[in-house]
């Protein structure tokens, strides 16, 4: 059987799509939250050093990988935008980008939060929480690019390019600043096995996974609407039972 | 014109845009001032204690440089872009990228190198010492061409855009981080009594790797942005 493995490659196809898919993600979400919540503030025993400061992690933790991940994504979407010339990736780079910057800033305030008991200070210059700093920047550099862009399809295509520069210049970024200057702890998690009880590894990895699916539900949310606002004078959006309305 | 050389093409392009500066210096000189007037305000508004002055004197100079190197990239490509030159430059024969190339050259000698040269005076206000001096100098020079190559992406990628001066920074400064921390960690190296090679080298690596790299890029950002 042939697959028309681009059909959903195309707007209209894809807003259909993606009105369909998002039940399927925002519930899962919100359930996969309220059992992460659970678990971290009921379950998961107090923490012998930290007590009970530490449960911010089950935020914070999640928000600091995803900020990561989406902006990997995002340049990965925007780079097959600018190769290919698909349309619909370079919207789905530009609906992931304010995302990926609310879950920086989500993880620097919690981080500060956390940082105040453990540390005696709201802010540290660490390398990770400075990082995490720099990431948030290159997010509002790409989101203050497109914005001032009239032209969509330039703004799609310098934004991409900015994206993949940014990307390259992430782990770059990462190593100097961690050589300048290394305060945070370490990892706990490793792939060799972790030292955290095992309530707090179930309660942080349901929360990463609502969060995941989160950020899944408000992409496909986002791109519905920036295809409506691109599309607006075509013939299939003035056909849209929510549009004739 | 049809057969000129790579070489030559390049040659052109900078002696052009060293000529077109010479003739309005003031455009140079605004750079410079605005670089050592914001090496000045610093003690100024921190004080006068000269143990501090001389820690600060590096990361001092080197943020006043990256601001002042933020502040000469808009006129990179945007005269050229107004009188329709540039359009001309992307339908020439040869590489754009050594055109692009080219450019950033000329924007480093205007922007970069006068920066470079004077910031000994300014170490020396800040009581800095002489090896220290020497290796700031050699570090900025070093740093300062990464600034004007990554800049340079920056301002073809905000070519003619609204607000497109604070727009570039916006966009540049967080991608010039790591050479300001190896730029003033060469200078942190010495005084503490370490050697600066690691830094210095890093520095280069930098400017090896930006030499491949961003003038390629900044030609892209051009052919988008000139679409």
């Amino acid at each position: 059987m042939a697959i028309n493995w681009f059909k959903y490659s195309a707007p209209s196809t894809f807003y259909v799509l993606a009105g369909k898919l998002i039940p399927w993600f925002a519930w899962p979400a919100a359930i996969l939250f309220f059992v992460g919540m659970y678990i971290g503030f009921f379950v998961a025993p107090t923490d012998a050093v930290q007590s009970e400061a530490y449960r911010i992690i089950f935020i914070h933790v999640p928000a600091s990988i995803l900020s990561m991940i989406i902006y990997l994504v995002m340049a990965g979407y925007a780079a097959l935008g600018l190769v290919f010339n698909t349309r619909l990736s370079s919207m789905m780079a530009t609906a992931l980008a304010p995302t990926g910057a609310l879950f920086a800033f989500i993880s620097l305030w919690t981080g500060a939060l956390w940082g105040k008991p453990m540390w005696g200070a709201w802010w540290v210059w660490d390398a990770r929480l400075t990082s995490e700093l720099i990431l948030l920047f290159l997010y509002l550099g790409f989101i203050a690019l497109q914005a001032s862009i009239e032209d969509p399809r330039r703004a799609d295509r310098a934004g991409a390019l900015l994206a993949i520069v940014g990307s390259v210049n992430v782990p770059i970024i990462y190593f100097s600043v961690q050589w300048w200057n290394t305060l945070h702890q370490g990892s706990t998690i490793k792939l060799s096995g972790t030292s955290m009880h095992i309530a707090m590894q179930q309660a942080m990895f349901t929360m990463l996974a609502a969060m995941w699916l989160y950020v899944i539900t408000v992409a496909l949310m986002r791109v519905r609407s920036i295809i409506l606002e691109r599309e607006r004078n075509t013939q299939w959006v003035a056909d849209l039972a929510e549009v004739k309305q | 014109m049809s057969n000129l050389s790579l070489h030559g093409l390049m040659a052109l392009v900078i002696s052009r845009d060293l000529t077109l500066a010479m003739r309005r210096r003031s455009d140079v000189l605004t750079t410079l001032i605005f670089f050592v007037m914001v090496v000045s305000l610093f003690p100024l508004a921190v004080g006068s204690e000269i143990e501090m002055l001389r820690k600060m004197a590096p990361g001092v100079v080197w943020v006043a440089a990256l601001l002042a190197s933020m502040l000469s990239l808009g006129r990179m490509f945007s005269a050229d872009y107004l009188d329709g030159t540039l359009e001309q430059m992307l339908l020439v024969p040869q590489s754009l990228s050594m055109l692009v190339l080219s450019k950033i050259i000329a924007h480093w000698m205007l922007s970069g190198l006068p920066l470079v040269l004077i910031a000994p005076v300014l170490g020396l206000q800040f009581d800095m010492a002489g090896d220290a001096l020497l290796i700031m100098v050699v570090a900025l020079l070093l740093g300062t061409p990464v600034l004007s190559m990554v800049g340079a992406i920056g301002a073809a990628l905000t070519l003619g855009l609204r607000g497109g001066g604070v727009l570039v920074s916006l966009l540049v400064l967080p991608l010039c981080i790591p050479v300001l921390i190896f730029g003033t960690g060469a200078v942190a190296a010495i005084t503490d009594g370490m050697s600066a090679a690691a830094n210095l080298s890093l520095l280069g690596a930098f400017l090896l790797m930006s030499l491949l790299f961003t003038p390629w890029v900044a030609a892209q950002a051009l052919r988008i942005s000139m679409e």
